[in-house]
């Protein structure tokens, strides 16, 4: 048997494929909220998505829009909390709720063939929740006991402190919550929220999955007509307030065993020339499996399960990331081998080989993450929220394809010295 | 209905093939019959160091994820107590790749020395990140090993201890991959753009000429009906009283596990179970609370456990699980709350269903079971449940002498 085991059967470069995104319907509920729509996908599943600007960005109190967004299904003036989760179960439908920076979001899914069902509900929810007292009582109780177990965790904590180092305690990327916060919130605040971003505020749908004829019609008959879409979105500006110190080790629990490791630097957002550009520098650096942090840190040195690097998604300003849990006596040891990977991409230029080899694994993922209506409406979601489209995709493409060495190279030295970085460790 | 077309090679590994010509990508999915219930109870945790292992190169390929890389594709693996899994997903151009690198890590790993001893410290981390340095991670150490006193699932994936893992010798690593890795002990499951024909090709060439191996029996010894409840009552430096409750419940394939399943979602899923509403909404005994089981093949724990709201005792908490349970024991569910529980396993196995690597791996899966169509009468074993049934298992699960109870008290 003649079967050569050695060598990698001939592949096809996934740089040479022509990656195609599939474009999503627009149209307009009579009150112009836009609707963004992907039909696509086997099964009958569907996901529609309402996405208002009630983010934290526009809170005037700490956690006052988190909790107006986990409020929305504790009550209308119709159901009850239990009678709206009872709905939605009953359909074998799922409907969550998300607080981000600048948005929060109701999302449903649901087997398709439901769904003229459950959008009345989720209309009443927008339109009419009544916050009740008791309700926001024992979501602030349980909260405050969830949030004194998440206290003793290390990577909890450093995912707190990282963030107030680069943004400062007062940003909306930079705050978060204490025991106190929940004490202060009160009922009226959370109405006025509600009024103001939610029954009068902007709004966008998305939908995804196998999207059923009349989808449009019936959205236009039960959310067409709301009083959405009557308020402008505030333009309210934060500023920065950086730490002046960058070196910080903190010892939360004595008998830890493991130090949770944050290193970050600012960076700018995707509107930025270098911000897809440096995508592809941090695959080589720490974005996969194959990075070089996971590849000299967990797999050559054993000091971690996982170690990774990210630009942080937020609309904004943003910032570079490096993120892991190491052994309490090699934290100190892991911090210098991830400056010295930073030295090495500015001192070196990346091998002909490992850089093919990132491209091609990164066009891969693409491909991968095309499939699939929900991933698909995901993305244009992300570049609708950003203010891009499609083009921006494209580029995004035809850059890991021709980005060269050299380039990567410049923007090492550009965005990984050692200086800039914030470097965290919690025990 | 998920189609596939299933053949198997003259040295015994059977291959399932699943077309779906809508991705562009392909999957390959690697199912080893060997689990942590495999073990030998003086090295636990070795199936899931062993997952760590087959990374670290093959006989003749140095590294596993270079060249999967290059071609496009990721991968990754998991272990429970009763299975290996190992799937792959890549542009299906490149699919011969896939094959190349299972086949050659089946054929034999290159059992390097360095490999073992880095693996080790990663998953020794791996086992401080998730047990040791989260407040409750030894709960589920402690309930196993109240819950079982014969059967394997007496310790978890990860080992019973670190030491057993930091002992892990490359002899043992030798010997457990050339009872378990053979192709005779596997199911190769190939789905995405791909042709059955071209799957078959390729699945003769790569993985034919690997060695049968010999087909590994299992015989565990079951565990005996419990006839006395078990009480555990540990302190620890927790911020909250945390009550954890389990029952033994039956095996994957009888009828038994289905009313399980149903039982642990009108207990405790979603925001309308009976738990939830009354004990964490009505009573505020709780600030949070899941009941659940984790769908094992053998015999299995059906589970209830959240935080006390402080100031509840332990024993008002218990008797409110307790007054929940002799409900349903007592009377029968409503057809309205069957048809929801029934609803929303139908919508949970379509949204399953969404993803190629997710009907790759359920295929595998079920093929282990028996036979893969089991896959596609899953549903209907549902539908057949009645309220009578709920009444009957509930009483079979829920009996007091079935009990395993953790009291998990925050040091004062």
């Amino acid at each position: 048997m003649n079967l050569d085991r050695k060598t990698t059967p001939s592949i096809i470069d996934a740089v040479s494929f022509d990656l195609h995104l599939k474009k999503c319907d627009e149209y307009n509920l009579d009150n112009g909220i836009p609707v963004y729509s992907l039909n696509a996908g086997a099964q009958e599943v569907l996901l529609i998505e309402w996405v208002f600007y009630a983010g934290n960005w526009y809170e005037q109190k700490n956690i006052v829009a988190a909790t107006t967004n986990f409020m929305l299904k504790n009550g209308t003036s119709q159901k009850t909390a239990f009678g709206i989760n009872e709905y939605f179960e009953f359909y074998g439908a799922y409907l969550n709720r998300s607080c981000y920076n600048e948005t929060a979001t109701i999302t449903l899914h649901c087997l398709s063939k439901h769904v003229n069902e459950l959008l009345p509900v989720v209309a009443e929810i927008i339109a009419d929740s009544i916050f009740p007292e008791e309700e926001l009582n024992t979501y602030r109780k349980n909260q405050q006991q969830r949030l004194s177990v998440n206290l003793k965790k290390c990577d909890f904590i450093a995912n707190r402190l990282i963030d107030e180092y680069i943004y400062g305690i007062h940003h909306p990327y930079g705050k978060y919550t204490s025991t106190l916060d929940y004490d202060q919130l009160n009922r009226e605040e959370l109405v006025a929220f509600y009024q103001q971003f939610y029954q009068q505020g902007k709004c966008m749908i998305f939908t995804a999955g196998k999207v059923p004829s009349g989808l449009d019609k019936s959205l236009n008959e039960t959310f067409g007509h709301l009083p959405l879409q009557q308020r402008a979105i505030p333009t309210i500006q934060y500023h920065l307030h950086p730490a002046v110190e960058k070196k910080m080790h903190i010892i939360n629990d004595p008998n830890g065993v493991q130090g949770a490791i944050r290193m970050a630097r600012p960076f700018p957002n995707r509107h930025h020339p270098d911000y897809q550009k440096v995508q592809i520098l941090n695959n080589v650096y720490g974005g996969f499996f194959g990075s070089r942090l996971m590849s000299n840190i967990r797999e050559d040195k054993g000091y971690t399960y996982g170690i990774h690097s990210y630009i942080q998604n937020h609309i904004h300003e943003g910032a570079w990331m490096i993120s892991t849990e190491a052994g309490k006596d090699v934290c100190k040891a892991t911090i210098e081998e991830v400056y010295k990977e930073m030295d090495i991409l500015c001192n070196e230029p990346i091998e002909e080989e490992e850089l093919s080899l990132v491209k091609n694994y990164m066009i891969g993922s693409v491909l991968g993450d095309l499939d699939g209506p929900f991933q698909l409406i995901a993305r244009w979601k992300n570049y609708i929220l950003n203010g891009i489209d499609d083009q921006y995709f494209y580029k995004s493409v035809a850059l890991i394809k021709t980005t060269e060495s050299d380039e990567l190279q410049e923007l090492a030295k550009k965005y990984l010295n050692p200086n800039d970085f914030y470097e965290l460790t919690v025990i | 209905m998920i189609q596939y077309n299933r053949f198997i090679l003259d040295n015994g590994l059977t291959v399932l093939v699943h077309e779906d010509n809508a991705t562009p990508m392909a999957v390959v999915n690697v199912l080893y019959d060997v689990g942590a219930r495999d073990e030998n109870p003086t090295k636990t945790g070795f199936a899931h160091l062993f997952e760590h292992l087959m990374f670290g190169g093959s006989v003749n390929i140095p590294d596993y994820d270079e060249p999967l890389q290059r071609s496009g594709g990721d991968n990754n693996a998991y272990t429970t107590h009763d299975l290996t899994n190992y799937y792959c997903q890549l542009p299906a151009q490149n699919i011969e790749t896939a094959f190349w690198l299972e086949s050659d890590r089946m054929l034999s790993l290159a059992f390097s020395e360095k490999s073992l001893t880095v693996q080790k410290k990663v998953v020794c981390e791996e086992f401080k990140e998730h047990y040791l340095n989260k407040p409750y991670g030894d709960v589920w150490h402690k309930m196993r090993e109240l819950a079982y006193t014969v059967h394997p699932y007496r310790w978890m994936t990860i080992g019973k201890e670190l030491s057993h893992v930091e002992n892990a010798h490359i002899d043992d690593v030798k010997a457990f991959f050339f009872k378990h890795y053979r192709p005779v002990n596997a199911i190769l499951v190939v789905a995405g753009n791909v042709k059955t024909v071209q799957v078959k090709q390729l699945a003769e060439k790569w993985f034919g000429p690997i060695e049968m191996g010999e087909k590994y029996i299992r015989s565990l010894t079951k565990e005996p009906l419990q006839q006395e409840a078990r009480k555990l009552t540990i302190e620890a430096a927790v911020p909250l009283d945390a009550f954890i409750k389990t029952w033994h419940m039956d095996a994957r394939l009888e009828k038994g596990y289905y009313a399980a399943d149903l039982l642990t979602e009108i207990l405790g899923g979603g925001g309308s179970s009976r738990l939830y509403q009354s004990l964490v909404k009505e009573q505020k005994l709780f600030s949070n609370l899941d009941c659940h089981h984790f769908g094992s093949i053998d015999a299995g724990l059906v589970t209830i456990e959240g935080k006390l709201v402080k100031g509840v005792s332990m024993e008002d908490a218990e008797q409110g699980v307790a007054a929940i349970i002799n409900a349903i024991q007592e009377e029968h569910v409503t057809e309205n709350e069957l048809t929801k529980v029934k609803n929303k396993t139908e919508s949970i196995i379509a949204f399953e269903d969404m993803s190629v690597m997710s009907r790759a791996s359920s295929l595998a899966m079920y093929e282990l079971l028996g036979d893969a169509n089991l896959m596609n009468t899953e549903l209907d074993k549902y539908q057949q449940i009645t309220s009578q049934d709920l009444q009957f298992y509930s009483k079979q699960i829920f009996r007091e002498s079935n009990s395993n109870t953790i009291y998990y008290q925050a040091k004062k």
